[in-house]
């Protein structure tokens, strides 16, 4: 098998994962979470970053991770949980009363994995930053990604956080936004035209790329790649990911109505049937 | 009565640059970053033995509160600075979020705190910054009296593993505490042994209520003053113990009545040892334009004032 067909695998069953976590408890985002399943199936599985399982907070000599858009936890906790940070089955007691998988990640309940809370959004570059610094500190080469939602662009502490980095070269830096176009209310373009991206993070002194397809796990995966081929460079990357909202799950797609809704039975079934089992349901 | 000398008067912050730049020397981890106010925060001795490690953030607060949270993620013990209004309110959602939520291990350096930055008025002051960081869980907040007892906080939360708000002020205030002083987070220290009334002060008014009782005793009244650097966690042994004795209580801080030492201090005594209290404090109002002197005066924080409302607390015993 080649390999991206088993990362394409390793995604499907993430699918699974998403939608049965938000249907148990009849709460949280599937929509976010599905058009990003490529992205973090590619990070943690699809060897763009070196990482521990056994997980240490301060992440020297590794790649480190964050989330800033932490809404999409569902994504981020099956992936995980599937890398072998944390059991799989504990994704049963995602938003549950006494679980580490709270609805948006935090370190407060320990769970392997999570360096920072998320959920108020727009914090996410700074934090990723200043790990990006702390890394040139340790003398550490290792690099520093972050995922940040195309609607959280809209919080201003993104934009004293990109000044920053351009202004002082921190190059072992690559921040992907995930441009799905939507948000709670509607479109990004109803809810806050935000213009042209490129060239707001160009502008900014950025070194900026785009992924076309941010569903196709091959162009996810060459994508990513080439980012970190420009690390190092004395600029930051940012990767600009085209994705669709609700991805792999017809009724779901192009549409801003499943971006914190959970499916009924019948729309479970449905939509499970679009991904079928391929590493086993936990 | 034991004499408290003031060796010459000194800012607070200066006691924080000091300390800062001991740190610098000291320990390799520590790390500073500021908002475009070296100079307030006196942080250019540490930037110039350390200029590596020391992350000017430009005018913005929010962005250097994630940074600090992320450089603790590598080991790093962020010491971040601005003045107290912008090192709180500004950006209390990243505090809660980055860094107390998460359990990061990053100080908090509020400098120009109260009434007492003076002439640039309200929008500079901040009259509500230990309400806001006392609520945060596991937030460990701390008010120093003066340039020795800064400069030994300082180095003190560096071995402190979890995130603090260090308080502290910009005028020129009395210099009185032992410059070779141990800073125990937490710990009261008790200036007066008396019997009649217990005056429990913070920051700038531990000096005045050193003032206040040595008028007091000329007049036969005999307090028992606790200077309470660290309102959270609270001393709470110490203060149940005085009061015990005194039967009433004075509490002095440069901060609103609501949500600062003094609520901190009722609680403690409404669920242990309920007893007649006065607060000390501004009533709910906003600061304005004016001398540090001129303002401790109109707003009643001072000497004088701790001494009206001690001899009003006595009347309710």
């Amino acid at each position: 098998m080649s390999k991206i067909k088993e990362l394409e695998d390793f995604a499907t069953q993430v699918r699974r994962d998403i939608l049965r976590q938000v249907h148990k408890v009849n709460s949280g985002h599937p929509g976010g979470s599905l058009g990003c399943t490529e992205f973090f199936t590619a990070l943690y599985q699809g060897g763009i970053m070196e990482h521990k399982p056994e997980f240490n907070m301060d992440g020297k000599e590794e790649d480190i991770f964050f989330l800033s858009n932490g809404h999409i936890s569902p994504v981020f906790y099956s992936v995980l949980g599937r890398s072998g940070y944390f059991p799989v089955d504990e994704l049963n007691t995602f938003r549950l009363i006494n679980s580490r998988l709270q609805g948006h990640p935090t370190t407060h309940e320990g769970l392997p994995g999570i360096r920072v809370a998320s959920g108020s959004l727009g914090q996410g570059m700074s934090v990723a930053l200043g790990a990006a610094q702390a890394k040139k500190l340790n003398k550490d080469n290792h690099l520093v990604f972050a995922l940040l939602g195309d609607g959280e662009l809209q919080e201003g502490q993104n934009w004293e956080a990109i000044m920053y980095a351009a202004g002082n070269k921190v190059d072992n830096l690559i921040a992907t936004v995930d441009l799905n176009g939507q948000q709670i209310d509607g479109s990004t373009e109803t809810v806050l035209p935000m213009g042209n991206m490129k060239a707001k993070f160009e502008a900014f002194g950025w070194d900026v790329m785009e992924i076309d397809d941010g569903n196709d796990m091959q162009q996810v995966i060459d994508g990513l790649t080439e980012a970190k081929s420009r690390t190092g460079k004395g600029k930051p990357v940012c990767v600009l990911m085209t994705t669709v909202m609700g991805n792999g799950v017809d009724f779901m797609m192009h549409t801003h109505a499943w971006h914190g809704k959970a499916p009924n039975d019948e729309q479970l079934e449905t939509a499970l049937a679009q991904n079928p089992e391929t590493l086993g349901d936990y | 009565m034991k004499t408290y000398i003031d060796t010459g008067k000194k800012d607070t912050r200066s006691g924080f640059g000091a300390g800062l730049t001991e740190l610098g020397r000291t320990n390799p981890n520590v790390v500073a970053l500021c908002a475009d106010l070296v100079g307030s925060l006196k942080m250019q001795d540490f930037i110039d033995e350390n200029p590596e490690r020391f992350f000017q953030t430009g005018i913005a607060e929010a962005n250097m509160m994630g940074m600090a949270a992320g450089l603790t993620i590598g080991g790093k013990i962020p010491f971040a600075g601005t003045f107290a209004n912008f090192a709180t309110g500004r950006v209390y959602d990243q505090i809660r979020q980055s860094i107390a939520y998460s359990g990061k291990n990053v100080k908090i350096c509020a400098s120009h705190s109260g009434v007492t930055l003076g002439e640039d008025g309200a929008t500079h002051q901040i009259l509500e910054d230990i309400g806001l960081m006392k609520m945060l869980p596991g937030m460990t907040v701390i008010n120093t009296c003066d340039f020795n007892q800064t400069k030994a906080a300082t180095l003190a939360i560096a071995e402190h593993d979890g995130p603090v708000y260090l308080r502290f002020g910009r005028p020129k205030v009395a210099n009185f505490t032992a410059e070779d002083q141990k800073f125990e987070i937490g710990k009261a220290v008790q200036l007066y042994e008396g019997k009649d009334v217990t005056i429990i002060a913070t920051g700038h008014l531990v000096w005045e209520a050193i003032q206040a009782a040595q008028k007091l005793s000329e007049k036969g009244i005999s307090a028992d003053v606790i200077n309470i650097h660290t309102i959270k966690p609270l001393d709470e042994k110490a203060i149940i113990k005085s009061v015990k004795k005194t039967g009433c209580v004075v509490t002095a801080e440069e901060h609103n009545f609501l949500g600062g030492l003094g609520e901190s201090v009722a609680r403690t005594l409404a669920e242990n040892n309920p007893a007649p209290q006065e607060f000390v404090a501004t009533q709910d109002t906003f600061g304005e334009s004016g001398t540090p002197e001129q303002l401790m005066d109109k707003y009643g924080l001072n000497a004088a004032a701790i001494i009206k409302a001690t001899e009003k607390v006595l009347k309710r015993k």
